[in-house]
């Protein structure tokens, strides 16, 4: 078994490790290792923009940033930290332009900006233009970008290493475990400072725009190794998930003035949110959705509703919002600009629908898309791992997988892209900083056990079960009861059948024993993060007896801030699942009603 | 309706060589060859080994020769193939197993034409000014993501892997037309060489290949045009 040493070592490369491993790198020895090649990560499918109060187009301040950010996450979000990351935004954006990230521009040749749900003037409530763009493929931009600049930097690359466990000793962090796919060997990576950054578990649903690789690696491990899980019942649900599908229709769709349609051709989120409409924060969407389709309002009485881009109703409806241009001309627009703005949204509905959107609308329905729960931080990406906010030494979390949190019950739009370049380079500074001050912890003997017990287990069994069923039945399940609208009793139901499933897992047999790709043992060890979170956050969601951003209880349906303005950490235990609750960082903005 | 999906099969760890395995299914038209891919996984036979993760054509793992065309295996349905499909590893890399290739020579050509944006000025406070025009110059090349479909579709690469190919054409194009860069002289001298752009005979196979509808073979020309004249428009 080979190992190997740096200072730092970052797991994941999508937008949060390679900001991390760019600035690690900056004055520390740091590999990045990932189990796809970089540029697969999923932040590559990440497509409106990324949200700073640059000011471009309208009058913006970060502090409006902010106070829409705080109410987006319905006050869960820990206000220092969102501060933090509003006040950072507009240089960090700079910054990835200093970069080289092709921003589409204004006509005075600055960063183009955009409408987003949620992003608002504070003075008048109306939508603002604050996601900064190129096209529809921002994500893409930045991971394309960030790739660039870590290969300028000679920063040390291990493509399709997965890592499958997490080394503590003494409390520190002292490195990770991973398999190569290419041989199928474990090496150790010892390290002085660790950085996960290894995004989402989006998998764990039926309808998702999560990629295949999104089955939230991260947290079952360290989770498995006794740190908390925290808010792990808020989950966003996208309002534009292609049918059926469930890829992704970037709200920027809406931004350039796109409408969602229900069955009688009414423009329904008049009714659930008058100020913004169609540009209310994602959950107020989704769930919006979800009772026009139950009310019969579908479109042909079937689960989806149309989002329309055609020109001719984009220009209908921006004239009844009175919308302007910034010169103060009204907002109109033609079919090129529809295309030019959101190419790849049109390829999409061309290819897997058949659909023209600048000649027809499009058939949606609300895709699982973002956890906003995940490994506790504090703003500078050091793991916290109780009430007292106490730091692990040596152990960091950036991205989707982190949960610092700004994102709280409910995050905005853009502001995932944010968090990413935000959060990766603070995580890896500190880590930087700490690991040149740190020494190397001794490693365990028996560093590679807990890990080879696993795959031994997985590779030997000669039940009867496959992996890809037990997939099939937990994505029924969680999309059936624990997804926009939960109950006790659904939910109960739910994790009865996790249990099961849980069972049923240590009878999996492999159809591959090999050594070299085994990609059928990987996927069926993902399956079993993939159970354990669907797990956790099924617990996590029973226990919340409130409404509160994308976690809607029809048997709690008011937000409780009495009892429940707290976050929940989950941590394994003897018995099962313990929860405990820490308190919010409220600063600024005291909790109220959150209306659209 | 019923397919007849054939797919290349080699496992270095059980087979001499390669051999293609035939699986009758059953699908819907709006399926994507990755759906069928992931059921014969799922249900038929576990070892059948590929790369995917977005499923929805914009992270470049799942470059395959379908029909005997390059596609991302996600990105190409049932209905526009018929009803026998056959899937088969891109060419002109080294199989490792099933439809999995060492892409490690792909990439180190992307490495050596200075694949990331180069300016030695201390920046502006704000950003970099760029207008609207200068920013289309270069849009089409923006949009590659490396999933090596043109490059395993270039007869001049299977015949020479030292060839940089055209995906690394794209990306350099993609810089040297950034009015923001100053290396584009740099890498148009790299790209002047016996492995570079000379090696393109316009063959076009790259263009149609491409998933993200990039113009290749013209892009490959501006490159071309600009080494020749030394001037960069």
């Amino acid at each position: 078994m080979k190992t190997h040493q740096f200072d730092v070592v970052v797991v994941g490369a999508g937008g949060a490790g390679l900001m991390a491993a760019l600035y690690a790198s900056k004055s520390a020895n740091t590999a990045v290792l990932s189990k796809l090649y970089p540029t697969r990560s999923h932040t590559g499918a990440a497509q409106g923009g990324v949200g700073a109060a640059l000011g471009n187009i309208e009058e913006d301040h970060p502090e409006w940033h902010f106070f829409d950010s705080v109410k987006g996450s319905d006050y869960l979000g820990d206000q220092d930290a969102i501060e933090f990351m509003c006040n950072e935004a507009v240089q960090a954006v700079y910054e990835l332009e200093h970069m080289g990230l092709p921003f589409s521009r204004t006509p005075d040749g600055k960063i183009a900006q955009r409408p987003f749900g949620g992003h608002t003037n504070n003075i008048t409530g109306k939508p603002v233009p604050r996601a900064c763009y190129a096209a529809d493929r921002t994500g893409h931009m930045i991971l394309q970008t960030l790739y660039q600049q870590c290969l300028k930097n000679k920063v040390n690359f291990y493509d399709e290493y997965q890592v499958v466990d997490l080394l503590l000793v003494k409390g520190h962090a002292t490195g990770v475990v991973a398999i190569q796919l290419a041989t199928g060997e474990f090496h150790i990576f010892h390290a002085k400072a660790i950085i996960f950054a290894t995004g989402g578990h989006g998998r764990i649903w039926e309808i998702t725009s999560n990629a295949y690789a999104y089955t939230g690696d991260g947290v079952a491990i360290t989770f498995r190794r006794g740190i908390p899980a925290q808010d792990m019942e808020f989950f966003q649900f996208h309002p534009t998930g292609i049918f059926k599908l469930g890829i992704l229709i970037t709200e920027g769709v809406r931004g350039e003035g796109g409408i969602l349609l229900n069955g009688e051709g009414e423009r329904f989120m008049t009714r659930y949110a008058p100020t913004v409409k169609d540009l209310a924060s994602r959950d107020v969407i989704s769930r919006a959705m979800y009772l026009e389709m139950q009310a019969g309002r579908g479109i042909n009485g079937k689960r989806y509703l149309h989002l329309d881009v055609r020109p001719e109703t984009v220009n209908k409806y921006a004239a009844l919002d009175e919308r302007k241009r910034p010169d103060g001309t009204p907002y109109v627009v033609t079919a090129e600009e529809i295309l030019s703005k959101l190419p790849d949204i049109v390829d999409f509905c061309r290819t897997y629908l058949g659909v023209d959107p600048i000649a027809q609308p499009m058939p949606v329905q609300p895709t699982a898309h973002y956890a906003m729960g995940g490994i506790p931080t504090n703003k500078y990406g050091e793991v916290v791992i109780d009430e007292d906010n106490t730091v692990l030494p040596g152990l960091y979390a950036a991205g989707e997988v982190a949960c610092v949190s700004i994102h709280g019950a409910n995050r905005l739009g853009t502001n995932s892209l944010l968090d990413l370049i935000v959060f990766g380079k603070h995580a890896g500074l500190r880590a930087a900083e700490y690991a040149l001050g740190a020494s190397f912890q001794r490693l365990p003997a028996d560093a590679a056990d807990f890990s080879r017990a696993q795959f031994d287990a997985l590779l030997n069994n000669t039940g009867s079960e496959k992996a890809a069923q037990l997939g099939v039945e937990m994505k029924e399940v969680m999309n059936d009861h624990v997804a926009m609208f939960r109950t006790e009793q659904g939910m109960q139901k739910a994790l009865e059948k996790i249990h099961e499933l849980q069972e049923r897992f240590k009878n999996v047999q492999l159809g591959d024993r090999g050594k070299i790709f085994n990609t059928d043992l990987l996927n069926a060890w993902e399956l079993g993060n993939l159970l354990d979170l669907a797990e956790v956050t099924t617990v996590s969601a029973l226990a919340r007896q409130e409404s509160r951003g994308a976690h809607a209880r029809e048997d709690f349906p008011k937000r409780d801030d009495v009892n429940w303005l707290k976050h929940t950490l989950a941590t394994k235990s003897q018995s099962g699942i313990d929860l405990r609750y820490k308190p919010v960082m409220i600063t600024r903005f005291q909790p109220k009603e959150r209306v659209y | 309706m019923q397919v007849t999906l054939k797919v290349f099969r080699y496992n270095p760890e059980t087979d001499k060589k390669p051999h293609y395995a035939t699986y009758h299914l059953e699908a819907e038209p709006t399926d994507r060859v990755l759906d069928l891919l992931e059921h014969v996984k799922g249900y038929i036979d576990g070892t059948l080994s590929f790369r995917r993760s977005c499923a929805h054509g914009v992270c470049g793992s799942d470059a395959m020769r379908i029909n005997g065309r390059n596609y991302l295996a996600c990105k190409v349905l049932v209905k526009d193939l018929g009803r026998k499909i056959t899937v088969a590893p891109i060419l002109g890399l080294r199989v490792i197993k099933d439809m999995i290739v060492d892409m490690e020579p792909f990439f180190e050509n992307y490495r050596s034409v200075l694949p990331y944006f180069i300016n030695n000025d201390l920046p502006p406070n704000q950003e970099r000014l760029q207008s609207i025009e200068e920013r289309e110059r270069y849009d089409d090349t923006t949009k590659c993501i490396l999933c090596a479909c043109c490059t395993t579709s270039c007869p001049s690469f299977w015949a020479n892997d030292k060839y940089v190919g055209p995906a690394s054409i794209v990306t350099a194009h993609r810089f040297i037309f950034d009015s923001r860069d100053q290396a584009g002289a740099e890498r148009l001298q790299i790209l002047n060489d016996q492995f570079g752009v000379y090696r393109c005979h316009t063959i076009f196979n790259c263009t149609e290949a491409c998933p993200r509808d990039i113009q290749v073979t013209q892009a490959i020309g501006e490159v071309k045009k600009a080494i020749a004249t030394g001037k960069i428009e």
